[in-house]
C-alpha cells in the first residue's frame, strides 16, 4: 500500500528542482547562441558531455584539485565552443537556417564520435564537491551535490543577468540578439558576438555537465538525452525568452519527478517529449484567429 | 569559377581516397594454404555490443573472441575425427547495443560470409530481434544474454541456445535469501528492458512459490540519471528488502541514490552487476553489503577442490589474465563457453560436409551435449532445455570492502 507523507512530496520537489536546474543551464546556452548567431545548436548536449569528461580527465589523470578541474573544463569548453563556431558555423553563415541546424547535428555526431574514440564506452565518476552525508530538509534528504547544482545554477543566472544588463560587451551581445543588422550598422562586430555567444553557450553546457557528473556519471553518450531536454526547455521559452526557460526547466524537472513518483516511472522519459509536442503544436495554431469572429 | 574548381578538386580528392581504400582491401594478402591434410575453414560469426549502452558487457566478450582466435591460430585450428585440420575464423562484428543494427549484421554473416553458427548478441533485446532471422536461415545462435524468453518456448526456438545463467537460475537466490532472513515483504525494482522484465518475472514466480509478498514494483530507464522518485516510493512502502534487476551504469546510479536517500534495507541486485565497474561507478562505500547471485567464475578460489568446474575456471582465468591483464567477469565467461561449445561440436565433423549439413549437425550436436564443464556451469542440454544449467551453477556473493566475497548459505 502506497502511503506518501508530506516529506515524500518535498523529496520529489527537491529532486525535480535540482534536475530542472541542469535543464535550465543547458537551455540558456541554447538560447544565447540562437539569439545572437541565429543557430539552433543541437550539439549543446555534447558540450555538456565534453565538459564533464574533461573535468574527469583533469581530476583523475592530471590530478588537479576539483575546483581547478571544474574551472579548467569550463574554460576549455568555452574555447572549444568558439572553435566549433569558427570551423563549422562561420563558413556557412549565409546558409539557410535548416542548413545550419543540420551542420550542428553533424557537429554533435562528430564530437560524440571523438569522445567515443578518446574515452571508450566506459562510464566515469567524479567525486561530490563536498562529500558527506545528505542533508535533512523537512524530512526529505538532499544530497549535498544537489545543493551545489541549485546554487551553481543560481549564481550563473545572476552573473548572466549582470553581464547582459550592466556591461558594454553584454549590451552589445543583446543588441545583436535584438536586431543583428542594426547592431552591425552601429559598429558592433556581430561575428565577434556570434563567436562569444558560442563560448558562453559552451561554458554553460560545461558547467551543467560538471555539476551533474558526481550524481549521474559521465559517458560519451550522456549528451544526447540532456541536450534534448534542454532543447525542450528552450522551446518552452520560444527560443528567445530566458526567464520563461528558467521557469520551464524547473517545471519540467519537477513534473518528471512527481510523475515518476505518483503515476509510474515508465512515463518519466515521455513527459519532456509530450511537453515538446504540446508546445510546438500550440505555437503553430493561430489562436487569435480561432477566437476571432469572421467578418 | 574558382569556387567550382575548388569543389571539383575536393571531389577528386575524396574519390581518390575511396579508390585507394578499395585498393587496400584488394591487396590484403591471403594466407597460403599449407600442405597436408588441410580442410576448409570454419567461420563463426561473433556479434556483440562493442559500443553503445551495453558495451561494458560486449567489450570483455570481444576480448575473449580475440583471445580464442589467437589460441586457435597458434594450435593451427581444430582437427576432425578423420584427422583433417580445419582453421577456424571468428568474425567479430559490433551491434552497437541495438537490435536493428544486429539484424543486418547477422544476415550478412549468414548469407555472405557463410558462418556455421552465430555467437551473441550481448543483450536480451538484440537476441530477441535476431531470433526470427536465425530460425528462418536455419543457423544455430548461442546468445550471450540472460533472458529466458530467448530460448522459450523451445518449440519455437529450435536453433537458439544460450549459455548465461537465466534469471530463473539467479533470481530465486535473491528471493531465497530474503525468505531465509525472514524478510517476507520485498520491492521488485527493474530496468525497463527485456532483461529487467525477465528478472522481475522470475522474482514474481519465485516469490509466489516461496510465500514472499511483493509490495512494490517500479522501473527505471537504462539511461536514467535520477531515480530518487522511485527510491522515495520504496521508503513509503513498507518493503523489508529491495530486489533489483539492472546493469551498470543504471544499477550503479540506483545504488548511489539509494544510499543518498538514506535507505538501509538489504539491497539484492541480480547477476547484471557482476562487474568491477559497478563498484567503481557507485563507489565502494555505497555498494558495501550489496548481495547478488552470480556464476562461479567470480568465486574460483573459494570453490571446493572437488568442484568439477574448478580446474576449468582456473585455466580460463589464467588465460584471460594473460591476454588482457584483467580478471574475467561473467560476460567473458559466457563468450568463452559459447565458443568452446561450438568448437567442441565442430571437432566431431568429418571433412567435406556442405554448409547446410554443418549447420544442422552443429545444432543437433549442441542439443545433445551432456556434462560439458564450462566457465558458467555444467551444461546438460536437451531438446527441452536450451540452457542446460541449474540453480546449482549459481552462488551468492556479497560486497565487502569494495570486493565480492563468496557468501555461502552458512554465512547468511
Amino acid at each position: 500500500m502506497l502511503s506518501y507523507a508530506f516529506k515524500d512530496y518535498v523529496q520529489f520537489l527537491l529532486s525535480g528542482a535540482s534536475t530542472g536546474c541542469i535543464y535550465v543551464l543547458i537551455a540558456l546556452g541554447l538560447i544565447t547562441i540562437y539569439n545572437v548567431s541565429g543557430v539552433i545548436n543541437l550539439a549543446q548536449g555534447e558540450f555538456v558531455m565534453l565538459g564533464a569528461m574533461l573535468a574527469v580527465v583533469f581530476y583523475r589523470q592530471l590530478h588537479f584539485p576539483l575546483w581547478l578541474a571544474f574551472l579548467g573544463a569550463v574554460l576549455a569548453i568555452m574555447l572549444l565552443g568558439a572553435l566549433v563556431q569558427r570551423v563549422t558555423v562561420y563558413p556557412a553563415r549565409r546558409a539557410a537556417e535548416v542548413t545550419l541546424i543540420i551542420i550542428t547535428i553533424g557537429t554533435a555526431i562528430a564530437l560524440r564520435g571523438i569522445a567515443l574514440l578518446l574515452w571508450g564506452t566506459t562510464s566515469y565518476s567524479l567525486p561530490e564537491f563536498s562529500p558527506g552525508p545528505p542533508l535533512q530538509l523537512g524530512g526529505a534528504v538532499l544530497a549535498r551535490q544537489r545543493l551545489w547544482i541549485i546554487g551553481t545554477a543560481g549564481i550563473v543566472l545572476l552573473l548572466l543577468y549582470l553581464f547582459f544588463e550592466f556591461t558594454l560587451l553584454g549590451k552589445a551581445v543583446r543588441a545583436c540578439a535584438i536586431n543583428r543588422q542594426m547592431a552591425e550598422l552601429l559598429g558592433i562586430n556581430t561575428q565577434g558576438m556570434a563567436l562569444l555567444s558560442y563560448a558562453i553557450g559552451g561554458g554553460l553546457g560545461a558547467i551543467a555537465g560538471v555539476v551533474i557528473a558526481p550524481l549521474a556519471l559521465v559517458s560519451y553518450d550522456m549528451g544526447l538525452s540532456l541536450g534534448l531536454k534542454g532543447f525542450v526547455v528552450a522551446i518552452m521559452g520560444g527560443m528567445v525568452n530566458a526567464p520563461a526557460a528558467v521557469v520551464g526547466g524547473l517545471i519540467l524537472g519537477i513534473v518528471e519527478s512527481f510523475s515518476a513518483g505518483l503515476v509510474s516511472s515508465g512515463f518519466k522519459e515521455a513527459i519532456a517529449f509530450v511537453v515538446l509536442f504540446v508546445v510546438l503544436v500550440g505555437r503553430t495554431v493561430p489562436w487569435e484567429n480561432l477566437f476571432r469572429r469572421r467578418p | 569559377m574558382g569556387k567550382i574548381l575548388g569543389r571539383t578538386g575536393y571531389l577528386c580528392l575524396a574519390l581518390a581516397l575511396v579508390l585507394s581504400l578499395g585498393a587496400c582491401g584488394k591487396t590484403t594478402p591471403t594466407p597460403a594454404a599449407p600442405a597436408g591434410k588441410q580442410g576448409a575453414a570454419y567461420k563463426i560469426g561473433f556479434v556483440v555490443a562493442i559500443t553503445g549502452a551495453s558495451s561494458s558487457l560486449g567489450e570483455p566478450e570481444r576480448d575473449v573472441a580475440v583471445m580464442v582466435q589467437k589460441q586457435l591460430d597458434a594450435q593451427g585450428g581444430i582437427v576432425g575425427p578423420d584427422g583433417v585440420r580445419h582453421p577456424v575464423k571468428i568474425i567479430i562484428q559490433d551491434t552497437e547495443s541495438k537490435g536493428d543494427v544486429a539484424v543486418p549484421v547477422a544476415k550478412k554473416l549468414i548469407n555472405d560470409e557463410g558462418v556455421v553458427a552465430l555467437i551473441g548478441p550481448t543483450t536480451s533485446q538484440e537476441s530477441m530481434a535476431l531470433i526470427p532471422v536465425v530460425q528462418e536461415a536455419q543457423v544455430t545462435m548461442i546468445s550471450l544474454a540472460s533472458s529466458s524468453a530467448i530460448v522459450k518456448p523451445v518449440a519455437e526456438r529450435k536453433w537458439i541456445f544460450k549459455v548465461a545463467q537465466s534469471n530463473e537460475h539467479t533470481a530465486p537466490w535473491q528471493v531465497k535469501y530474503a525468505k531465509a532472513k525472514g524478510l517476507t515483504k520485498v520491492a521488485n525494482i527493474y530496468v525497463n528492458n527485456a532483461y529487467g522484465e525477465d528478472g522481475a518475472l522470475a522474482i514474481r514466480e519465485t516469490a509466489k512459490a516461496e510465500g514472499v509478498e511483493i509490495v512494490l514494483e517500479e522501473t527505471f530507464d537504462a539511461a536514467d540519471t535520477d531515480m530518487t522518485a522511485q527510491i522515495t516510493k520504496i521508503k513509503a512502502n513498507g518493503a523489508q528488502a529491495v530486489l533489483v534487476t539492472a546493469i551498470p551504469p543504471a544499477a550503479a546510479i540506483f545504488t548511489k541514490q539509494y544510499r543518498e536517500l538514506g535507505l538501509t534495507l538489504p539491497l539484492l541486485h541480480n547477476s547484471g552487476v557482476g562487474m568491477q565497474s559497478f563498484i567503481d561507478l557507485a563507489g565502494a562505500a555505497n555498494v558495501e553489503g550489496v548481495i547478488f547471485p552470480i556464476g562461479k567464475v567470480v568465486a574460483v578460489d573459494a570453490l571446493a577442490d572437488t568442484d568439477p568446474q574448478k580446474p576449468v575456471l582456473q585455466r580460463f582465468v589464467a588465460d584471460y589474465k594473460a591476454a588482457t591483464g584483467k580478471y574475467p567477469n561473467q560476460f567473458a565467461a559466457h563468450a568463452w563457453d559459447a565458443l568452446q561449445i561450438v568448437l567442441q561440436v565442430l571437432q566431431t565433423f568429418p571433412d567435406g560436409l556442405p554448409l547446410t549439413e554443418q549447420r544442422a549437425r552443429l545444432r543437433d550436436g549442441i542439443e545433445n551435449l551432456k556434462g560439458f564443464v564450462g566457465a558458467d556451469g555444467v551444461f546438460n542440454f536437451s531438446p527441452q532445455d536450451h540452457v542446460g544449467l541449474s540453480l546449482n551453477d549459481v552462488v551468492l556473493v556479497r560486497i565487502t570492502g569494495g570486493q565480492w566475497r563468496y557468501f555461502p548459505p552458512d554465512q547468511w
